[in-house]
């Protein structure tokens, strides 16, 4: 949202800045700084409005800004977050890791193989349009209330798309690179390593971003409805006391961590396949 | 002129599965060190012939010899160029042109070497770290041909090269394409709906009428490949042989 608010008005933004630079060369530098000033603006903006809400007030339980800022910093002062991040964070790494590794797998086996598509085609498909969140009730009751109901969760989130993801890669392969390594002489084994897996990784690695962002509703979901722990027990108890601005400064700070992550996982995944190695032919 | 067939197709049919008959009874010589073209309206399955020969898709019935032996898929003497290019986006000119090395198992080095000579005779020299998204039409088809050259092929089969290129570059690509050939002694077998690239290229051109796909009529055009492009343009045999097919596929222009 940001980010296209600011690139869609490329207005001036600049002009408080003094520049006594020579003028053409100033071009370049002021769409870059305007760019940047579009982007603090709208976070000021932001804060700003929230700020203005919280002290209306709209609700008693709708903190301002800079109470939610300041209890976020007491409660990184304090500790409780970091260590509630490290608790949070376990069954977020545990259960990528797990759909990374299986759910890839399985994935590139149901691309690769009629049989496992047939099997497990339906069952990926149903879970993709399932509402999860329904079954984390069910989890408890079969995996109780420990580590490994959350990493189920955060699986059960997580491998849908992932394992779809990494399907559609394969089965996308074009084709005709197919029938080139055939006349070409390529075994089914060099058409899988040279072709098909190059071809697909990049739907893959979309796959395991879009996954991470699904584990962390998982994640956070399991921590709420199963055993409080973690940033899931300083939302609930914080909101149980009536402490609004930790609350929301936990609130705040899952939201901030999961957008930075997926960003970022964007940003490799742009380095990592970059356009020219996703073109058509 | 004849000469002793390198490939040859007798009696092929290909029934698509739903049951349409794309081929039927074809058969067809294609002699040793000449350019043969496989030319008719759309649907004729002058593709299909083609993947066929190439041993890409099974037929149903018939046999395909090639350099006397009855064969079932793909070999080694023969190469394809496809009209989608079939280039990996992912890797750049050299490796592309040196991907059927690769597939045989070539050495790194060999390969990039003999790569690196058949880029520099497709023109493409200085493009070898390129990616194929960089090269226009015109280029990627040069680095298909390219990798077809490489693997020392006998039988070189092209469907439709030049048909997603513009008319410039494919009029200076069959110019080069016949100056190559001739040197190499290449056996070229050419998928093309257009009726002057056919008579402008070939030795011998297999008419096919469609649904299902039949030989209509074999045309050997009398042209001297060894003369200019601008002659053989202006040359009576090649202006027949334009007028001839012509006449006979408007039947099958509906």
């Amino acid at each position: 949202m940001r980010r296209s608010l600011s690139s869609s008005e490329p207005g001036p933004g600049c002009g408080q800045e003094p520049a006594a630079r020579p003028e053409t060369q100033v071009k370049r530098d002021n769409r870059a700084a305007s760019h940047v000033v579009w982007q603090l603006l709208s976070f000021v903006l932001f804060f700003g409005l929230w700020e203005l809400a919280g002290r209306w007030p709209i609700s008693a339980a709708f903190p301002p800004f800079s109470r939610t800022l300041l209890a976020l910093w007491q409660m990184i002062a304090d500790g409780s977050l970091g260590s509630a991040y490290l608790l949070t964070l376990q069954p977020l790494v545990i259960g990528i890791m797990l759909c990374g590794v299986a759910g890839i797998g399985f994935g590139i086996g149901m691309g690769l193989s009629r049989t496992v598509e047939w099997f497990s085609l339906p069952i990926f498909i149903i879970l993709q349009a399932a509402p999860m969140a329904a079954i984390i009730p069910l989890i408890t009751f079969y995996y109780g209330i420990g580590l490994a109901a959350k990493v189920v969760a955060v699986v059960l989130l997580a491998a849908p798309v992932i394992v779809m993801n990494s399907y559609k890669g394969i089965r996308n392969t074009h084709p005709s690179l197919i029938q080139m390594s055939r006349s070409f002489l390529g075994t089914r084994r060099q058409e899988v390593t040279k072709i098909i897996l190059p071809h697909a990784g990049a739907l893959i690695f979309t796959g395991l971003r879009l996954g991470v962002a699904m584990g962390f509703i998982g994640v956070v979901i399991a921590e709420l409805l199963i055993t409080p722990t973690g940033i899931g027990d300083l939302i609930s108890y914080h909101s149980s006391v009536a402490d609004y601005p930790k609350m929301f400064a936990a609130i705040a700070s899952i939201i901030v961590v999961a957008a930075i992550a997926i960003h970022a996982l964007e940003r490799l995944e742009r380095r990592l396949f970059p356009p020219e190695m996703r073109g058509a032919l | 002129m004849q000469d002793e067939a390198i490939v040859e197709v007798k009696g092929i049919g290909k029934i698509y599965e739903g049951g349409v008959e794309a081929l039927k009874d074809v058969s067809l010589a294609f002699p040793r060190g000449k350019l043969c073209t496989l030319l008719g309206p759309s649907g004729c399955g002058k593709t299909t012939l083609l993947k066929i020969i190439a041993g890409l898709i099974p037929h149903n019935g018939g046999e395909l010899w090639v350099k006397g032996k009855q064969v079932e898929g793909p070999g080694p003497e023969r190469a394809f160029v496809f009209q989608d290019f079939a280039l990996l986006p992912w890797a750049d000119v050299l490796r592309n042109v040196a991907f059927g090395l690769e597939l045989r198992g070539v050495p790194r080095a060999e390969r990039e070497d003999i790569a690196r000579r058949y880029i520099a005779e497709v023109g493409l020299k200085g493009f070898e770290s390129s990616h194929p998204n960089r090269l226009s039409g015109g280029m990627k088809q040069r680095v298909g041909l390219a990798r077809a050259l490489a693997v020392d092929a006998d039988i070189i089969l092209m469907d439709e090269p030049f048909s997603s290129v513009d008319e410039q570059t494919r009029r200076k690509f069959q110019e080069d394409l016949l100056d190559m050939l001739r040197h190499r002694r290449k056996t070229v077998i050419f998928v093309t709906h257009s009726i002057e690239e056919a008579a402008y290229l070939s030795d011998q051109i297999a008419l096919l009428s469609p649904r299902p796909g039949t030989v209509s009529r074999i045309i050997r055009p009398n042209v001297d490949h060894a003369r200019t492009a601008d002659a053989i343009r202006r040359d009576r045999n090649y202006l027949d042989t334009v007028d001839e097919i012509w006449q006979i596929l408007k039947q099958y222009v509906a």
